[in-house]
């Protein structure tokens, strides 16, 4: 068997295992999905008027804020089942079966190949679960073609992906389960400090950069444009950027924890 | 494949496991500090040694889950450092800390194994369902192998291990932590595996198993093989052998003491007297002819041959008293 071969059937073999363990487990997954899910009806219902007076100057109505918001929330969510990933990966290193899989003649990678699908499709799942519950309270995009929408997804599909690559890296790096969590924790507050909530330049100033200069913000602008029409300007290429910037960064920090004697 | 380096006349039986030179250290701390291992095809090997001997490390140096710092090592004909994968293609490992899928159940850690080693659907399915029930674990089989008990978690590693045929098995401490039941019962396994014709590199702190399982045990201690051979010839290298009487009675025991032929040792304390013995029948009559002429009567005796933990303390502790009075019983 080919190399390439080889790669490819033991990876699904090891897909088929997480995808096992989440079906057998799922609180975890249902745990991460929940957080978005609370965040957007909390900010839609409660905090939904105050901050729709904020956006486009003032006696917006909650409609538009909803649709202000629900890109960041879908981004949210990748940043979410990532960080669910560095925990789970973590868990996995501490146990003996990986050992196992390290004596025996298959794919070195796989193992970690099949925890990224198994967490970049748990990831769009929950995208897809998290946009019905937008769209079931009000949001609509206006008039985003197919291909619009097909860029959106392809789009959530890359950032799910960079962001699994540094989540399965956070989770080799740290020694347990309790460490990679707060190590993976970065993934869940970048997106309170970028344009998810507010735009960039309704912050203050001195805030404005680090809002900016982060992946989600372009990432989220990007979305809106997809979506909503607005003007996506040099965030697509942004966006796209960082994530091949984080996927390649990812995939090469993983590999080399992963190829490291065991202790 | 012979290799050159070493000194083994035993070209004519192939060799499972050659190392050469073996080293590994952690910062300072010198693990294995340059061992040789030859073993010969279809034979089980025992590596014995108190914790934190090396033991693990060697195991997980020669199944390729860590690097040697140092050593030539050649498993099923493949060199280590070269080509890793030939090896693991040729090995099971069955680690010391149970490496099952805790969340997954006994069958579906099977198949798993079963896919790894890419066999067909139908050959794979087979292939589990004959180890599980070889192992007897059909009935846990649909149940989560984390709710397993340790002789079951360990029958499954095991077969896990062999789902691929691997020929050289290395199993680190595989009865740690068993019931002696469960024990007896992997002792079955393994005599089994080598009957097959597959090699087997164990690892235990436990005497009497190597023993009762190795061809040839090499004593690891502080990172050094202090010696190697058959059981028997461990054995011979100390004397240990006596026949241990004790008494109730201070007045008996000084008696006997007074009484007894050079070469016994006295044990005040205990009131016990050892008598050197080579533990055949007709020593132990003439001693018991012996000791009925001199009217001289035991509350109890008991016959102590020279066995691996003589050995053991013997090469491994401070002291080199092979036999100590509260060793005798066994």
């Amino acid at each position: 068997m080919s190399s390439f071969a080889l790669a490819v059937r033991d990876s699904k073999t090891m897909l088929r295992r997480n995808l096992l363990h989440a079906r057998r487990y799922p609180s975890l997954t249902l745990n991460i999905l929940l957080m978005p899910i609370v965040l957007l009806l909390l900010f839609v219902y409660i905090f939904g008027d105050v901050m729709s007076a904020g956006i486009g100057g003032g006696g917006a109505d909650r409609a538009e804020y909803i649709a202000y918001l629900v890109p960041g929330i879908l981004l949210m969510t990748l940043g979410g089942t990532p960080a669910g990933t560095a925990v789970s990966v973590a868990m996995d290193m501490t146990e003996g079966i990986i050992a196992r899989f390290r004596t025996m003649a298959i794919h070195r990678g796989s193992v970690l190949i099949g925890h990224v699908l198994g967490s970049v499709l748990q990831a769009l799942i929950s995208v897809v679960l998290v946009g019905a519950v937008a769209v079931a309270i009000g949001f609509r995009s206006t008039d985003a073609t197919v291909l619009e929408w097909l860029a959106a997804f392809g789009l959530l599909a890359m950032v799910a992906t960079a962001f699994t690559w540094i989540a399965v890296g956070m989770g080799l790096a740290s020694p347990n389960a309790e460490a990679a969590s707060n190590m993976a924790m970065p993934l869940i507050i970048l997106p309170f400090i970028s344009s998810a909530f507010v735009p960039v330049d309704a912050m203050p100033g001195w805030f404005g950069p680090i809002a900016e200069y982060q992946p989600f913000t372009p990432a989220i602008e990007t979305l809106r444009g997809l979506l909503l029409g607005s003007e996506i300007g040099d965030n697509g290429w942004l966006a796209v950027a960082w994530c091949l910037g984080l996927t390649v960064l990812g995939y090469r920090w993983s590999t080399a924890l992963f190829n490291r004697d065991p202790k | 494949m012979p290799t050159t380096t070493t000194t083994t006349t035993t070209e004519a039986t192939p060799l499972a496991i050659v190392a050469t030179g073996l080293r590994k250290a952690y910062g300072d701390k010198k693990v294995l500090d340059g061992i040789d291992l030859t073993v010969p095809q279809g034979t089980i090997f025992s590596l014995l040694g108190p914790n934190g001997a090396g033991k693990t490390t060697a195991v997980k140096i020669l199944s390729t889950l860590i690097t040697a710092d140092a050593g030539d090592i050649r498993v099923g004909g493949h060199d280590i450092a070269a080509d890793p994968q030939a090896v693991r293609a040729a090995i099971g490992v069955t680690g010391q800390f149970s490496a099952v899928d805790g969340l997954i159940t006994g069958e579906e850690n099977m198949l798993l194994m079963a896919e790894l080693h890419h066999l067909s659907r139908s050959e794979g399915r087979r292939t589990a369902a004959e180890l599980l029930e070889r192992f007897d674990l059909v009935e846990a089989a649909k149940k989560p192998a984390s709710t397993y008990s340790g002789g079951m978690k360990r029958r499954l590693d095991i077969a896990m291990t062999l789902v691929g045929g691997p020929r050289i098995i290395f199993l680190d401490e595989p009865t740690t932590g068993l019931d002696p039941r469960s024990r007896h019962n992997m002792w079955g396994i393994i005599r089994e595996l080598v009957s097959d014709g597959v090699t087997v590199f164990l690892t235990t702190q436990y005497l009497e198993e190597a023993d009762e399982l190795a061809d040839r045990i090499a004593v690891l201690n502080d990172g050094k093989i202090a010696a190697e051979g058959t059981a028997e010839e461990l054995k011979r290298l100390i004397p240990g052998g006596h026949i241990r009487l004790r008494f109730a009675d201070p007045a008996a025991y000084r008696h006997a003491a007074s009484a007894l032929r050079e070469g016994t040792t006295r044990d005040d304390e205990a009131l016990s007297v050892q008598i050197p013995s080579d533990g055949t029948q007709r020593e132990l009559r003439s001693i018991l002819d012996w000791l009925d002429t001199a009217n001289v009567e035991a509350d109890e005796l008991t016959v102590h041959t020279p066995d691996l933990d003589d050995v053991f303390f013997a090469l491994t502790g401070e002291t080199t008293v092979p036999h100590q009075p509260a060793e005798a019983l066994r």
